[in-house]
């Protein structure tokens, strides 16, 4: 059964229609992608799920529930983590306690301790640094932190918003690599992303998403078939 | 200005104009928090400190022991602070600051007027703790003991303000929420306890705001401590208004310059003591429109 669900979403922020009629499903322990040309309403539908965007129809539900109309600290403590475009990490905080104000999203009051140890082993160099003001990390850095930081939430379900942006080649490949690792520990990844072709090869599914419409959804066997992505990207 | 004017400020000038550095330090502090957090210049906290006092007038008024007119001090203060956030602050988040500004004003004269109409212009005495105005001799100089009082209560709160900020989650919180609070709602964080906790600290200090202004000044009236706000707000914008440390520091600053200056100048200039101030407020703005302690990269554009 799925873990995520929405259910013909619907974004609209005043006279702009952001997301129309979305449907999707991530099951735990597989990475869904969302991908699309810039505006095609990737970050709305994240937006929306964590609360942050006008949901004018449809559904978005954890389980069985619906998470319409809460409030984004209630959805973060419902189970669904964002790591949001742009990384946002508190560049004045050290790192350790950017990743202690990722533990307000946890459900459970114990095993908070453990949670950190678990992404420390994820990225070392979050442990590393862990006195550093993190404005002092690189961008490749403080991507990872920013993921270790929504990760200790322990969430069901995982959103990344152009984790890649901005990142060094080599820094991008340490980034998807923790995303495979994520998967294999159960949790449901839903990935924003430009890098088409890469998220293609990496998820389970891909949506390629434009004018806020599904377009085409494609296997990681379709990462070499461009023709059927251009197309979807200029439809 | 002559030489001789810098030769009148003896110790206790400076120990005087210290206290009164560190109540506004306490009065920037109260207004810089709830800034932080609700982006929120607080005008009405003035009004507070108001209240607290016409509640330690009360106290003596009844011939209730000293702390339990602090008790009540501290009660009138928090409950009206709670109620201030439940009621206005919060149905009024995500308005712009013109808007929160406008409507602190408001409840400023609001607040302002039910003391007027429940205690008159002539105010009352706030008497228990008058004797705290007796100097002390230290070293053959005559030193009020408020202002030592008034000195460590600054230095104890703001220990435990910063123990707050930087040793508990609702203090790390509340620093990033003052940061950005749309990341911190997203990683969980609540915003409503943030809010109120900012909002009950910032009273608590404007409770103890209260219980020293009104040693050195027990005439309580319903415009007690509204010229100081006026001054503090002027020394939080000195400093720098969006970060804690150089908020207090500016509203030290201007509380010492005032202090300094109000013992200095001959009891016939001390009228002209806010121009002198204002005019110095405003030469540091022409310099350093950041803030007087915000280092420029540092600052935030709203």
């Amino acid at each position: 059964m799925s873990v995520l669900t929405l259910d013909a979403l619907e974004v609209r922020y005043r006279a702009v229609q952001a997301v129309r009629g979305l449907s999707l499903e991530v099951h735990p322990g597989e990475i869904v992608g969302l991908i699309g040309p810039n505006g095609a309403g990737k970050s709305s539908t994240l937006h929306a799920i964590m609360g942050a965007a006008p949901i004018v129809g449809g559904d978005v539900r954890l389980d069985d529930r619906s998470l319409v109309g809460l409030s984004p600290e209630n959805v973060a403590r419902s189970g669904v983590a964002l790591v949001p475009e742009g990384r946002r990490i508190f560049a004045e905080l050290t790192v350790a306690e950017n990743l202690t104000l990722g533990l307000a999203g946890r459900r459970s009051r114990t095993g908070a301790s453990d949670a950190i140890d678990r992404v420390h082993e994820l990225f070392p160099v979050v442990h590393e640094f862990r006195g550093r003001s993190a404005g002092a990390l690189s961008g490749g850095q403080q991507q990872q932190l920013a993921i270790a930081r929504a990760l200790v939430a322990e969430p069901d379900v995982l959103l990344l918003d152009e984790p890649s942006l901005g990142l060094a080649p080599r820094v991008v490949d340490v980034v998807f690599e923790a995303l495979a690792a994520i998967r294999d520990r159960g949790i449901a990844v839903l990935l924003v992303e430009q890098r088409a072709q890469r998220t293609i090869a990496l998820a389970d599914r891909s949506h390629v998403l434009a004018g806020g419409e599904l377009r085409l959804t494609l296997g990681p066997e379709d990462a070499d078939d461009t023709d059927r992505l251009v197309q979807a990207y200029l439809a | 200005m002559t030489l001789a004017f810098f030769l009148t400020i003896d110790w206790q000038t400076l120990v005087d104009a210290l206290a009164l550095g560190g109540i506004y330090a306490l009065m920037a502090v109260g207004i810089g928090l709830v800034f932080g957090v609700l982006r929120l210049v607080n005008f009405a906290y003035g009004q507070l400190v108001m209240a607290g006092a016409f509640a330690l007038a009360l106290g003596s008024q009844w011939n209730w022991p000293t702390w339990l007119s602090i008790v009540l001090c501290f009660v009138v203060v928090l409950v009206l602070s709670a109620l201030l956030d439940r009621i206005v602050f919060r149905p009024l988040r995500g308005q712009s600051p013109a808007v929160m500004l406008v409507t602190t004003f408001a409840i400023a004269f609001l607040l302002q007027s039910i003391a007027l109409i429940w205690f008159g212009p002539l105010g009352k005495i706030a008497s228990s703790l008058a004797p705290l105005n007796q100097p002390w001799s230290i070293g053959g100089v005559d030193i009020r003991k408020i202002s030592i009082v008034a000195i460590v209560v600054t230095i104890v709160c703001l220990a435990l303000l910063q123990l707050l900020l930087t040793r508990t989650t609702v203090g790390l919180q509340m620093r990033a929420a003052s940061l950005d609070f749309q990341t911190a709602r997203l990683l969980g964080v609540r915003a409503n306890r943030v809010i109120a906790g900012a909002v009950l600290v910032s009273g608590a200090l404007a409770a103890v705001v209260a219980v020293i202004l009104t040693v050195q000044n027990p005439l309580v009236t319903p415009d007690f401590a509204l010229q100081d706000t006026i001054v503090v707000l002027a020394g939080v914008v000195l400093g720098g208004l969006n970060r804690p440390i150089p908020a207090t520091l500016g509203g030290f600053s201007i509380g010492f310059a005032t202090g300094l200056l109000g013992g200095a100048l001959p009891t016939a200039q001390s009228q002209y003591l806010p121009t002198f101030i204002f005019v110095a407020v405003i030469l540091v703005l022409l310099v350093r429109p950041d803030g007087l302690f915000v280092r420029r990269a540092a600052t935030e554009r709203l």
